[in-house]
């Protein structure tokens, strides 16, 4: 199918994204404003029908940001083009909201009538309102019994500081208010702006791009001056790539060809591009015989900020592994992998996520999308080693730590982080954001529920923060940061010695403060965890030469099978074949062999 | 004694070529056992199984050919359960299908419960000439707790009994049961010592799967000696057997030098054997393979199959060379001789592996006897198990 129109006129276009914090009900909107437009028929609908990854539905989360046209005829009669994106509320996925904002002139800022604020709900609206957005607040799921309008408007315009008088109460569940939405979408949210115009040389945001398995790989373009049409000849301003364009369409959310794209429309192109990775999310598209001449401002590229190695349980897995990540980075370049060898693990490979659920996402989706058996050793963040010769590293792996001697000092990344909670919670709360290293810049109250914020060292964040500020709040915390610095710290490798030999895989670098605790804990649960041998086995944690903590695993004292039976040697041979197998999914470090899953269990422990 | 010592063929290291015969039945379930043993409440008929020995043994003879025959081992079960009858006529079809020397060795085990004198002297008369008495224990309590239908007083009247029949004779006694010290173990040990003849079989308790003990256990409705407790009793054993003249020559048995069961070394030393009757095993040389045998555990359904088909065997594997090195070498290693390393190179075809082996020398688990031996040190054979799967690897 293609359409061609003439050109939509401006003000007949609203482009928006949909925000929230997580679970508050965006993807559920998008489904109802879908709906009511027909965007899709009735038996084209299901629930978040745009969470279409399947890890997406499965955890009922979005991950990826997602663009929908609509058109919507309006209570004066006319009718509108309604570009809506639908943004992932959590943290890791931040950077997905803040290319979807900058594509928009406003925002619909969903909150939870019965939840209120919490910490994405600031991040989100904060951002939005950097980029000079229009809000419409939508207060939804008041058909819930513990929905309380009134008190969440009255904290919206505490804790953020904007007018909720006329916030629009909805149930994106059972469809409530839905018409009002689109209303206030048209009333209150800015048409789109084009200083230059139809007739100007094309200037167009790379919004997002992302594999399409038929299509190869598609881009999400937002016009800013111009028109861009089929077999154009386009450059990208920052990357200076050419593409003739093949394909121009609009997500509906179905696919649908259209010919071009004018001033203030968002659509798709694709253009025999190869990879994800050759466009950059933020770059100018222009024409290239006539290009504009002044690029966007554009953006920073999302940076991986949390790195662990993923090794095969079975070595001969690897190349299975390399080409499933490769085919997994097609769709997603905010994911990093390097080759990696590890003395304890084999050949794996050293990634980079966005984010703690990032890498679960990732390391998740390759295992069961491409059938791997997989361990993550320990994440880690980015430190920056300043050496002794002036010179700059920067170190992505505690393996790699160069010799102490070179080194002037280390910095680690801090980040800003944002807690909002129950009040009966605080105390417990403070206490882990403390023994983090944390340090509170603020603490304020609206009601019962306190909004903390603290400057924390990401280092103590990726290790167990968020599960243990879940259990302390019995989920009822809410967790938002971004980065913002890197400061020096006493930051010190530990090693883990197992009968005298570094496991590779479970050196991490700890503030001095905490190495203590950490090493102590690491040595019993690999005490617990290494099955007793024919000799007694030391197992340290060391700093530098320094032996910090200290178990043994006691030496096998009897293992022998005392019954004779007659003649059956076939049931002991089968014993022996079992224990065969057994060694095969052990790890040996020198004389010492650690069950795999054992070896799995000390990587995945919690701090205490 | 004279008598005695003359019905022991010395021995010549060679492994031999053994016969078993499984009975299956028993008085009683002991709460332990996970021996293929099975209660009847209506009297076995003992003449149809009789045949189906006989028609079994027919079967196997094709399969073993003509051999000559080292020692006759009756287990079970409770073989003593058999009527004399029944034993003369499956050890007179035994030398009807193979050569049976004179003097051979021939084992039978009994309960202390069902002993008779009347049937000890059939069971000699038939040709038994060494006894296995399953004694266990020497406190009536801990019998009561193995669940064992005898008390003691009857147990030391069976093992007057088969001292005054039999040429030979040994008992069996399970120790590191729940609560049981070292010292208590030494003075129940030195007791069984002053009645034994020549051969003692001592085992620790093994809670095995599918057992009511397993149950029990798993429930904590008793505990066994830990690791080290077990250990020093384990030890204990070694030092009083062997100051007694006694000493292991396998993991769980002790002989007087000389006297040990022929029949059992014929195992350890993976020699040839055949298993006739429910649940029995066995292993026959066939050029560059070993036919591994066994037989329908069910005792009514192994008759069936026998009188269907002519033998009851449900599983015949042939065994490569790396399956019978593996065998061998779990097998070998429990005997305080070991393994004859060239035997073994032969199978696997291959060394042990020398970092392996020198690790395991060093650590004192396994030594060198001469050049073509290999064999556990008595601190190696604590952890023989793990030894032979670092060996075998
Ligand atoms: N009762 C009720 N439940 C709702 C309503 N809207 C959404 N939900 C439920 O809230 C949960 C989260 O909804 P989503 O639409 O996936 O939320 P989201 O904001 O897109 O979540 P993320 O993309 O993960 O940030 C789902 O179980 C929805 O069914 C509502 O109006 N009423
Ligand atoms: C095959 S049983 C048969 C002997 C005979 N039926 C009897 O019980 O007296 C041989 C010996 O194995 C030992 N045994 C059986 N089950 C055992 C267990 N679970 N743990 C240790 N020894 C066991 C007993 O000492 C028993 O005498
Ligand atoms: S008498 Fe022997 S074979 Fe029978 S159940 Fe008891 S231990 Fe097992
Ligand atoms: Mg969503």
């Amino acid at each position: 199918m293609s359409t061609n129109s003439t050109r939509t006129p401006l003000d007949h276009i609203r482009n928006f994204s949909i925000v929230a914090h997580i679970d508050h009900g965006k993807s559920t909107l998008a489904d109802r404003l879908i709906q009511t437009c027909g965007g899709l028929a009735e038996r084209e609908m299901s629930e978040q029908v745009l969470d279409n990854m399947e890890i997406e539905k499965e955890r009922g989360i979005t991950i990826k940001a997602q663009t929908v046209r609509l058109h919507y005829q309006a209570k004066n009669g006319e009718t509108y083009i309604l570009n809506l994106i639908d943004t992932p509320g959590h943290v890791d996925f931040a950077y997905e909201v803040s290319r979807s904002l900058s594509a928009c002139e406003g925002s619909l800022l969903v909150v939870d009538a019965s939840q209120g604020v919490e910490a994405q709900t600031l991040a989100n609206v904060y951002q939005a309102i950097d980029n000079n957005h229009e809000l419409v607040t939508v207060l939804n799921k008041v058909d819930l019994p513990a929905a309380e309008p009134e008190r969440i408007k009255e904290q919206i315009e505490e804790v953020i500081g904007i007018d909720a008088s006329e916030a629009v109460l909805i149930s994106a569940k059972t469809g409530l208010g839905i018409p009002d939405v689109l209303e206030a979408i048209v009333e209150k949210l800015p048409p789109p702006k084009s200083p230059g115009g139809e007739n100007a040389p094309l200037k167009a945001l790379l919004v997002d791009s992302w594999y399409d398995t038929y299509l190869g790989v598609m881009v999400l373009v937002r016009i800013i001056d111009g028109v861009l049409t089929k077999g154009q000849q386009i450059r990208m301003m920052g990357t200076g790539a050419r593409y003739g364009v093949e394909r121009i369409g609009v997500l509906t959310p179905k696919m649908v060809n259209v010919d071009s794209l004018g001033p203030g429309e968002i659509g798709f192109i694709t253009a025999s591009i190869k990879e994800v990775a050759d466009t950059r999310v933020g770059d100018t598209i222009t024409d290239d015989r006539r290009p504009t001449a002044e690029a966007l401002p554009g953006f920073k590229p999302a940076q991986p900020v949390v790195f662990c190695g993923l090794f095969p349980v079975d070595a001969a897995d690897f190349e299975d592994l390399r080409a499933a990540m490769g085919k997994l980075r097609l769709n997603d370049a905010s994911f990093s992998f390097e080759m990696e060898s590890s003395a304890a693990l084999g050949f794996g490979f050293r990634c980079g996520f966005l984010g703690l659920l990032h890498l679960e996402i990732i390391q998740e989706r390759l295992e069961r999308e491409f059938n791997l058996d997989l361990v993550a050793t320990a994440p880690s963040v980015v430190y920056e080693i300043a050496m002794t010769d002036g010179t700059e590293r920067e170190l992505h792996n505690p393996v790699d730590m160069p010799d102490v001697v070179k080194i002037d000092h280390i910095r680690e990344p801090w980040i800003k982080a944002t807690i909002m909670t129950p009040d009966e919670y605080l105390g417990g709360i403070l206490k882990l954001c403390q023994d983090r290293r944390g340090i509170q810049t603020e603490l304020t109250y609206v009601g019962s529920r306190a909004m903390l914020t603290y400057e924390l060292p990401l280092n103590e964040v990726v290790f167990d923060f968020y599960d243990r500020l879940k259990s302390i709040s019995k989920g009822y915390a809410s967790f938002d940061y971004h980065l913002t610095d890197y400061r020096e710290g006493d930051l010190v490798k530990m090693s883990i010695l197992v009968n005298g030999d570094p496991v590779d895989a479970l050196s991490m670098l700890v503030h001095r403060s905490a190495a203590d605790r950490r090493g102590r804990a690491m040595c019993e649960k690999l005490k617990e965890l290494i099955p007793p041998h024919m000799f007694q086995i030391p197992i340290q944690a060391a700093i530098g030469g320094k032996i910090i903590a200290r178990e043994t695993v006691r030496a096998l004292r009897k293992d022998v099978t005392a019954k004779c039976y007659g003649g059956d040697a076939t049931r002991k041979r089968k014993l022996l074949d079992k224990q065969k197998e057994g060694k095969k999914r052990m790890r040996q470090f020198g004389k010492v062999e650690i069950p795999q899953e054992a070896f799995i269990a000390a990587l995945k422990m919690n701090d205490e | 004694m004279s008598e005695r010592s003359s019905l022991i063929l010395p021995d010549t290291g060679e492994p031999g070529f053994g016969l078993y015969v499984h009975w299956p039945f028993c008085a009683a379930k002991c709460p332990y056992c996970d021996f293929n043993s099975h209660v009847r409440h209506q009297p076995v008929d003992q003449a149809r199984f009789t045949a189906a020995f006989l028609r079994e043994m027919e079967h196997m003879r094709t399969l073993s050919g003509p051999r000559t025959v080292t020692s006759i081992f009756m287990g079970g079960g409770t073989p003593s359960l058999m009527a004399p009858e029944t034993v003369g006529a499956i050890l007179d079809g035994i030398a009807r299908h193979w050569h049976v020397p004179d003097g051979i060795e021939i084992t039978m085990e009994a309960n202390p419960s069902s002993v008779e004198a009347d049937r000890f002297r059939g069971y000699r008369a038939a040709g038994v000439n060494r006894l296995s008495l399953g004694v266990q224990a020497l406190n009536d309590a801990d019998l009561k707790f193995l669940g064992r239908l005898h008390d003691v007083d009857q147990a030391l009247g069976a093992i007057r009994l088969a001292r005054e029949i039999f040429p030979r004779m040994s008992f069996d006694l399970i120790y590191a049961r729940p609560g049981q010290t070292v010292d208590a173990w030494e003075a129940e040990l030195k007791q069984a010592i002053s009645y034994a003849v020549d051969h003692l079989s001592l085992y620790q308790l093994t809670i095995e799967e599918g057992t009511p003990f397993f149950g029990l256990h798993k429930a904590r409705k008793f505990t066994l000696p830990d690791g080290e407790e077990s250990a020093l009793l384990y030890e204990a054993t070694q030092e009083i057997t062997e100051a007694h003249g006694l000493p292991a020559y396998e993991v769980s048995n002790h002989a007087r030098p000389g006297a040990e069961s022929r029949h059992n070394l014929t195992y350890w030393r993976y020699g040839d054997y055949v298993g006739i009757g429910p649940g029995a095993h066995g292993r026959l040389t066939l050029g560059r393979e070993k036919l591994a045998t066994a037989t329908e555990r069910h005792p009514e359904t192994w008759l069936g199959l026998v009188e269907s088909q002519g033998h009851g065997m449900t599983d015949e594997e042939r065994l490569g060379y790396e399956e019978q090195a593996d065998e061998l070498l779990l097998m070998g290693l429990r005997l305080k001789e070991g393994i004859d390393l060239v035997r073994w190179q032969q199978l696997s075809g291959r060394e042990p592996d020398p970092d392996r082996e020198a690790f395991l020398i060093s650590h004192g688990f396994i030594e060198r006897l001469g050049n073509s031996r290999l064999r556990c040190t008595p601190s190696g054979m604590l952890i023989l198990d793990s030894v032979v799967a670092d060996l075998a690897c």
